[in-house]
């Protein structure tokens, strides 16, 4: 029973569904003494067995609840989403886009129980980030796509298709994706060219870094010279982390932040940070001219990208797909791009650009060329034991002494 | 003297009187119910929570159920520096609030009885402020607070503040955020004893020769004691286990952590339930046991 398990993801699925296969019932009511009637009815929904997917009822049912991030999807003056809506009148599903997911951690968090139950969260597609893509798979909290309904999803951009943790993309597709570099604020900082130009004396206590933890180490690591999509070992991640405890101890950086970060550049608490390509130029759109600079460092930056993917518990699926073929349309996804500003993974949108704004097509960090794409690596895949200890050590720092 | 004894007598016919009727049995229940279900039963899932360990060689954040009892021992640990800077800032901040939220108090319930529309809008401006939600206002703070800022840029001017220090992120914004979310909390429990206090007794000490400090010390204040305390309490217990304040995305930094701000890491980015489970249990455990000694030491059991 105390074997470690062996780290093959496939059959460490089927092990767990084993595992909670014999045990649901039985713990779940002991575990939680006097609000178990609750849990047993819970527990009995699911038969006690093993966690399948929820039966489709989307014939019957043309709705879609799409969880999402926020500034993530095209919207018009009155807070409308063209895209969206012109998806509404072509099929006739109602599309119920919520804005509820607001960092990857946070939002697992608040949906795993009923995931673990096999129950519907309420989202019948979600887009998260690699890595929590990953745990979701590993677990086996997704559904797999249908790829006969989505057709388009040969737009896929080819360097996307055989991600580590869904060779074959049998449960997710690329929502939209991006870069983690330095940014800065061009009126009262030169131009930095690396993460070592944050740790400048001429910007003590003026540098955010993210609260990501795959980005603000993955930036520190790719500068140390070390490859993160690579089998890097535990020291290396550490060497790393040391000097991101030297620089926040030491004061020479003012806050580890989230999505937030942009708040700090704004009020110029932060000079320079490490930040995502999309917000910079948002930012900038915003101020109404160029005040931040984005760059991905010498060394490299990392790349990420959010993904489709359908809960377990979801009976909507065949709407899902029908949603995800139509944000697959080059043209469609051209639109989306324009607005959010972040990399599409769909090939032929650049095409579909060239008649929106030629201008755009050109920007490197929504179409990326291969030189550009070169200088980036996607954080490697972490095993829960690596996952434990990295982030325990990440947030040690982040809590203080 | 004659005053406690009054209303000591006053609560005995209260009592037996609700011992008496079972339909205040009956109108409890509501209240028993959601005790059970809202207090009783997550206090029991938390100790079970607490007591949990990893499953070897399982998935992050999966646990099952045993009496891995050093959990505590691993969060008193790890944690001990934020759960002491917890009670700290708590305790700083309870301080102020009652320091500014006494005279405060005393201003609206006593000096301004005599003008009731005054009175009012007073108490008014007391609570306005909640009626903008606690995370704008703290955000506000942040922004007045920011290095660019005017209050900043005057620190910086006089002295106070060397160049590349910063206000936010530091304890003094901490504690100033916690005293100041909580000032009405403390104010307002002490304006109702203040409002209701008899002024005869006030002039009754003047007449017997008091000078005013002896008056305020022996006669308002030991009336204004029952405001005090729950005051106190009111922000003590919140402040304590407080993650907003102190959150690196509000005045904090990393350096502010408090127990709060742990819980929350442990329970949402580090998926570690045992450990947030027992740091919620040792925060109740120790608010519980610090909040007994302090009720206990101000004697005034009866006027809770």
């Amino acid at each position: 029973m105390n074997r470690p398990l062996p780290e093959d993801p496939m059959v460490r699925r089927l092990i767990a569904q084993a595992k909670r296969a014999q045990l649901s019932r039985r713990t779940m009511l002991a575990g939680t003494g006097a609000g178990a009637t609750a849990l047993a009815l819970a527990a009995c929904s699911t038969g006690g067995g093993a966690v399948e997917a929820a039966e489709d009822i989307s014939e019957s049912d043309p709705t879609i609840n799409w969880a999402n991030w926020p500034f993530y999807i095209d919207e018009d003056e009155e807070g409308g989403y063209p895209t969206l809506e012109a998806f509404q009148e072509q099929t006739g599903i109602t599309v119920n886009y919520n804005i509820t997911v607001d960092d990857n951690n946070s939002y697992y968090a608040t949906v795993r129980d009923q995931l673990a139950l096999g129950q519907d969260i309420g989202a019948d597609t979600v887009c998260l980030t690699d890595w929590m893509v990953a745990r979701w798979i590993q677990l086996g909290y997704t559904q797999e796509l249908n790829k006969d309904n989505i057709p388009n999803a040969a737009n896929l951009s080819p360097d996307l298709q055989n991600p580590e943790f869904d060779p074959g993309r049998r449960f997710s597709l690329p929502w939209q994706g991006g870069f983690a570099g330095i940014a800065w604020n061009t009126e009262q900082v030169g131009e930095l060219r690396s993460v070592d130009d944050l740790w400048s004396s001429e910007l003590t206590g003026r540098v955010g870094v993210l609260s990501e933890m795959r980005d603000t180490i993955g930036l520190i690591m790719l500068n140390n010279g070390v490859d993160i999509s690579g089998d890097f070992s535990a020291d290396e991640f550490n060497a790393a982390l040391d000097i991101f405890r030297e620089q926040v101890t030491g004061g020479q950086i003012r806050n580890v932040r989230g999505n937030a970060y942009t708040e700090d550049l704004v009020n110029e608490d932060t000079l320079a940070a490490i930040a995502w390509s999309g917000d910079i130029t948002l930012l900038n759109f915003e101020a109404g001219y160029e005040k931040w600079k984005f760059a991905i460092p010498e060394a490299g930056g990392t790349l990420w990208a959010d993904n489709f993917l359908v809960p377990i518990g979801s009976p909507r699926k065949a709407n899902v797909e029908q949603l995800i073929n139509y944000y697959y349309e080059p043209e469609v996804a051209a639109e989306v791009a324009a607005w959010v500003n972040y990399i599409t993974p769909v090939e032929g949108a650049r095409e579909a650009m060239e008649a929106i704004d030629p201008e755009l097509a050109e920007n490197q960090l929504i179409f990326p060329n291969e030189e550009t794409l070169a200088n980036t690596a996607i954080f490697r895949g972490l095993t829960a034991q690596e996952e434990n200890e990295f982030q325990a050590a990440f947030q040690s720092v982040l809590l203080g002494a | 003297m004659a005053f406690t004894a009054f209303s000591a007598a006053e609560q005995k016919v209260d009592e037996s009187a609700r011992k008496r009727s079972p339909i205040a049995l009956f109108l409890l229940l509501p209240g028993v119910l959601f005790l059970v279900l809202f207090f009783v039963t997550p206090l029991i899932s938390l100790v079970l929570t607490s007591l949990q360990e990893p499953v070897p060689g399982g998935f992050f954040g999966e646990y099952r159920q045993a009496l891995n009892w050093q959990n505590y021992v691993f969060v008193l640990e790890t944690y001990g520096v934020q759960a002491a800077r917890a009670f700290g800032y708590a305790a700083l901040a309870s301080l102020f609030a009652l320091l500014i939220g006494f005279p405060l108090a005393y201003f609206i319930g006593i000096t301004l009885r005599r003008f009731p529309l005054l009175q009012a809008l007073a108490l008014v401006l007391v609570i306005a402020p909640f009626f903008i939600s606690f995370l704008l206002r703290t955000l506000a703070w942040k922004q007045i607070f920011a290095i660019e800022g005017p209050v900043a840029g005057l620190a910086n001017a006089i002295g106070l503040l060397g160049p590349g220090e910063s206000i936010t992120g530091t304890a003094f914004s901490v504690v100033f955020g916690l005293t100041y979310n909580f000032i009405p909390f403390m104010t307002l429990p002490i304006y109702a004893t203040l409002e209701r206090l008899d002024l005869r007794l006030v002039e009754a000490g003047g007449d017997l020769y008091a000078n005013p400090a002896t008056v305020f010390r022996t006669v308002t204040l030991p009336l204004a004691a029952p405001g005090v305390i729950s005051g106190t309490l009111l922000t003590f217990i919140p402040a304590s286990g407080d993650y907003i304040n102190a959150s690196r995305d509000f005045l904090g930094s990393t350096e502010t952590a408090m127990i709060g701000t742990v819980i929350e890491a442990n329970f949402l980015v580090l998926q570690n339930y045992p450990a947030a489970a027992a740091l919620s249990i040792v925060l109740m455990a120790v608010i519980l046991v610090l909040v007994a000694i302090y009720v206990k030491r101000s004697g005034t059991e009866d006027l809770l």
